[in-house]
C-alpha cells in the first residue's frame, strides 16, 4: 500500500506552514459558529432554507439560466457562453484585443483560477493584475492560491516579505501593515493605468439580472471605476431565482467565510453605465462559464454545485488543515474540491480518483456548509464510482489475502495470535513495507488479538 | 444564440426533465433571516450607527464635528460632490480645509477625502447604501483615506437587509459599504485601509 497523494504532500509540508494552516482555519471555524449562534434563532433551518433555494435553482437550471440571460441582455450587459477553459479564453482575449486592452486589473475570481485565465492573456501581450492582497502576492510568486477565500493561507509574514523585497516593493519588511501599504501603493497606479476590470461574479439574480460581487478590500469596485470595460467571468450555477433570495445567501456568505455579518463591499451591479451614471465602465460582458458544470448536473453528485464558495469547509476539516490546499492538486481543495475537483476533471477523472478517499467521513463539512450540501454523501458515491470505472487509485488495498484469512477460522486464529510478536518487534523490524511506512506518522495500540474469541468461550461456558 | 448556448441549454433541459421528483421553491418568512440581536432598543439610525461603529465605520451627525476630525487626522485636502457645497464643502472650507468640486483623476494622491451622497442607510447591519445615480464619481469614493457618504434627512434607513433590497428599484448599481476596506490575508491580522478608503464616515445631515 502506498500513502495517499494527500498524506506524502502532506508529510512535505513545512511544520510551521501546516501549524499556521491549521491554526488559522480553527479560529475562523470558531467565530463562525459564534457568529451564527448569536445572530440567528435557527442557523441550521437557514442553512437549509439556501440549500433548498439553490437545490430547486439547479434542478431548473435551463429555466432560470434563460431567465437570467434575458435579465442581463435587458439591462445592457452583453453576455456570452464559454464551453469549456479554452473557449472561455480565448473569448475574453477575443474581447479585450478588439478593444486594443493592454492592461487589466483583477479582482479575485475563482472562475478565472480555473480556466488560468492570468497565463493566457500574459502569454498574448495584455498585463494582468491580481488586486486583491493575497492574490497579488500569489501572483508575484508564481503560486496558486491554497484557500478559496484566504488564498495565501499557507505563506507567513517573513515569506511574504521577502517576495515584496525581490519584486522591487520595498526593503524587507515583515510588518503586516507595511505589506498592506506597500501592495496599495503600488496596485494604485495600476487601477488607475488600466483599460478594463475583470471580476468573478457570486451571484446572479435571474429575477433582475443583478450581478452580486462582495469584496473586503473593494478591489472589485476599484477594477470598474477607472476604466471604460468591465468584464465578469461567472458559472452558469451562480444564478438564484429572485432578488430577495440574495439576503439569504449574503447573510450566510460572510459569516460562514470569515465570520463577519456582511462583506465590506457588496455590489448589486444592474449593466454598465447608464447615461443618468457620472461614472462607470461604457461595456459590462458577462462569460457564462460551463466548463464541466453541466456534466456535473447530470450526475448524482449535482449537489455540489450548490456551493457558495466560502471555505468553511476547508477551515473545519480535518486533513485540509493537515495538509494545506495544495495538496488537493486542483483549483478547488479541501472537502468541496475532493467532490467538486475530480467531478470537473471530466476525462482525467482517474487522475483525481483519491480525493474523495482523503477523508475521515466525519460529517464536520456538512456540519458547517451554509448550502447544506451533503459532501459526505458525495464523497462516498464518488468512491463507488471510482471502484465501478476499476480506477485504481494509489491507496486501493489488495483484499484478497485479507478475505482468504477471514473465511478461515483456522487461519484466522493462529494469525491473530501469532500477530501478538508485533508487540515486541520494533516498528522498523516490521516484515511488511507499507505497514512501516505508515507507522512512521502513527502508533499502533497494543495487539491484543485473539482476546474476543476466548472471551466468547468463556461467556459459553458460564 | 451562439451554438454554445444552444449546445448548453439543450443539455441543461435533458438532464432536468429527466429528474424525478425536483424540489420545489421553498416559501419563506424573513424573520428567518433576521439578526434581531443587531435592532436595539432605540431608534433605526442608532441600530445603524451602533453596527456601523461595530465594523469600525464612524458615524456622524454635524458637519462641525466632520471638520475637526479632518483637521485632527491631517486630510487637510479633498473632493467633494458639488451638489454638497452648501451643506458641507462650505463649512469645511469656512473651517480652514481646501475642498475642490472637480475629482481630478490625475491627482488622485492629493484628496485626502472624498465626499459623496449615500442613499440610505440599512440598520440591522450598519451598512451605507451609494448608488451609481448618486455617487458624482467612484474614484472620489475610493482613492481618498476617507470617505464621507453623506445622508440626506430625507433617505431612508432600511431596518433589514431584505429591507435594502426591496428597495432596489431600477437603480443600475447599487454599492452596500460596511465599514472602511479591509483585510486578513496576511497571516489572520486585521488591516484596515486596503484599496480603498482606510476611514469610512457616514454623515447624516
Amino acid at each position: 500500500m502506498n500513502p495517499q497523494p494527500i498524506d506524502r504532500y502532506a508529510e512535505t509540508l513545512a511544520r510551521e506552514t501546516r501549524d499556521s494552516v491549521s491554526a488559522s482555519a480553527a479560529i475562523t471555524t470558531e467565530k463562525r459558529v459564534d457568529i451564527l449562534a448569536r445572530d440567528f434563532p435557527d442557523p441550521d433551518g437557514l442553512r437549509r432554507l439556501a440549500g433548498q433555494i439553490k437545490q430547486h435553482t439547479l434542478e431548473h437550471l435551463d429555466d432560470y439560466l434563460a431567465k437570467a440571460v434575458r435579465a442581463l441582455r435587458d439591462n445592457g450587459v452583453v453576455v456570452h457562453f464559454a464551453a469549456d477553459a479554452e473557449e472561455a479564453r480565448k473569448l475574453i482575449l477575443g474581447l479585450l484585443s478588439e478593444r486594443g486592452v493592454r492592461r487589466v486589473v483583477k479582482s479575485k475570481s475563482m472562475a478565472t483560477e480555473e480556466i488560468h485565465l492570468n497565463d493566457h492573456l500574459a502569454a498574448h501581450g495584455i498585463d494582468c493584475v491580481e488586486t486583491d492582497l493575497g492574490e497579488f502576492i500569489v501572483q508575484i510568486d508564481g503560486d496558486t492560491p491554497s484557500h478559496i477565500v484566504r488564498p495565501i493561507i499557507h505563506k507567513n509574514r517573513r515569506e511574504i516579505a521577502r517576495s515584496f523585497e525581490a519584486h522591487g516593493l520595498g526593503d524587507y519588511d515583515d510588518d503586516p501593515e507595511t505589506i498592506t501599504r506597500r501592495a496599495r501603493i503600488h496596485l494604485r497606479s495600476k487601477y488607475m493605468e488600466s483599460d478594463a476590470g475583470i471580476t468573478g461574479g457570486n451571484f446572479i439574480s435571474a429575477e433582475s439580472g443583478r450581478v452580486v460581487l462582495v469584496t473586503n478590500e473593494g478591489n472589485a469596485r476599484f477594477s470598474m471605476a477607472p476604466n471604460r470595460l468591465h468584464l465578469a467571468l461567472i458559472g452558469i450555477e451562480k444564478i438564484v431565482p429572485r432578488d430577495r433570495d440574495l439576503a439569504v445567501f449574503l447573510n450566510l456568505l460572510a459569516r460562514s467565510a470569515t465570520a463577519q455579518q456582511l462583506t465590506v463591499y457588496t455590489q448589486f451591479i444592474n449593466g454598465p453605465r447608464a447615461s443618468t451614471q457620472p461614472s462607470g465602465p461604457e461595456e459590462m460582458h458577462v462569460v457564462l462559464l460551463d466548463n464541466g458544470r453541466s456534466r456535473v448536473l447530470a450526475t448524482d453528485c449535482r449537489e455540489i454545485l450548490r456551493c457558495i464558495r466560502c471555505g468553511a469547509c476547508q477551515n473545519v476539516c480535518p486533513v485540509y488543515r493537515q495538509a494545506s490546499g495544495h495538496a488537493y492538486r486542483a483549483v478547488y481543495g479541501g472537502p468541496v474540491g475532493a467532490v467538486l475537483s475530480p467531478l470537473l476533471a471530466g476525462e482525467r477523472f482517474s487522475d483525481l480518483a483519491d480525493l474523495p478517499k482523503a477523508s475521515t467521513l466525519c460529517g464536520a463539512c456538512r456540519e458547517v456548509c451554509p448550502v447544506d450540501i451533503p459532501i459526505p454523501d458525495l464523497l462516498l458515491r464518488l468512491r463507488a464510482r471510482a471502484k465501478e470505472e476499476g480506477v485504481r487509485t494509489p491507496a486501493s488495498i489488495p483484499m484478497a489475502p485479507f478475505a482468504t484469512l477471514a473465511t478461515s477460522p483456522a487461519l484466522w486464529r493462529t494469525a491473530m495470535t501469532a500477530s501478538r510478536a508485533m508487540n515486541h518487534l520494533p516498528t522498523a523490524a516490521l516484515p511488511v513495507k507499507p505497514l512501516r511506512e505508515w507507522l512512521k506518522l502513527r502508533t499502533l495500540p497494543e495487539w491484543r488479538g485473539g482476546e474476543f474469541r476466548k472471551w466468547m468461550k468463556k461467556r459459553k461456558q458460564s | 444564440m451562439s451554438d454554445t448556448e444552444a449546445s448548453l441549454f439543450a443539455a441543461l433541459r435533458e438532464t432536468v426533465s429527466g429528474l424525478a421528483g425536483r424540489t420545489p421553491l421553498p416559501d419563506y418568512d424573513e424573520t428567518i433571516l433576521l439578526a434581531s440581536g443587531r435592532l436595539g432598543s432605540g431608534s433605526e439610525w442608532e441600530s445603524f450607527a451602533a453596527n456601523f461603529e461595530a465594523a469600525s465605520g464612524r458615524p456622524m451627525e454635524t458637519t462641525a464635528d466632520l471638520a475637526t476630525f479632518l483637521k485632527e487626522g491631517g486630510h487637510l485636502r479633498g473632493y467633494c460632490d458639488p451638489l454638497l457645497r452648501e451643506k458641507v464643502g462650505s463649512v469645511l472650507q469656512t473651517a480652514g480645509l481646501e475642498v475642490s468640486y472637480e475629482y481630478d483623476r490625475e491627482r488622485y494622491d492629493d484628496f485626502a477625502f472624498g465626499i459623496t451622497r449615500a442613499s440610505g442607510v440599512v440598520a440591522e447591519t450598519g451598512t451605507v447604501v451609494l448608488n451609481d445615480h448618486e455617487t458624482s464619481d467612484r474614484l472620489a469614493a475610493l482613492t481618498p483615506w476617507v470617505h464621507v457618504a453623506v445622508l440626506s434627512e430625507e433617505a431612508p434607513v432600511h431596518r433589514t437587509l431584505s429591507d435594502a433590497i426591496r428597495a432596489f428599484g431600477d437603480c443600475p448599481n447599487v454599492i452596500w459599504v460596511t465599514g472602511p476596506s479591509k483585510t486578513a490575508d496576511v497571516e489572520g491580522i486585521l488591516i484596515e485601509g486596503v484599496h480603498g478608503p482606510g476611514e469610512q464616515i457616514c454623515l447624516r445631515l
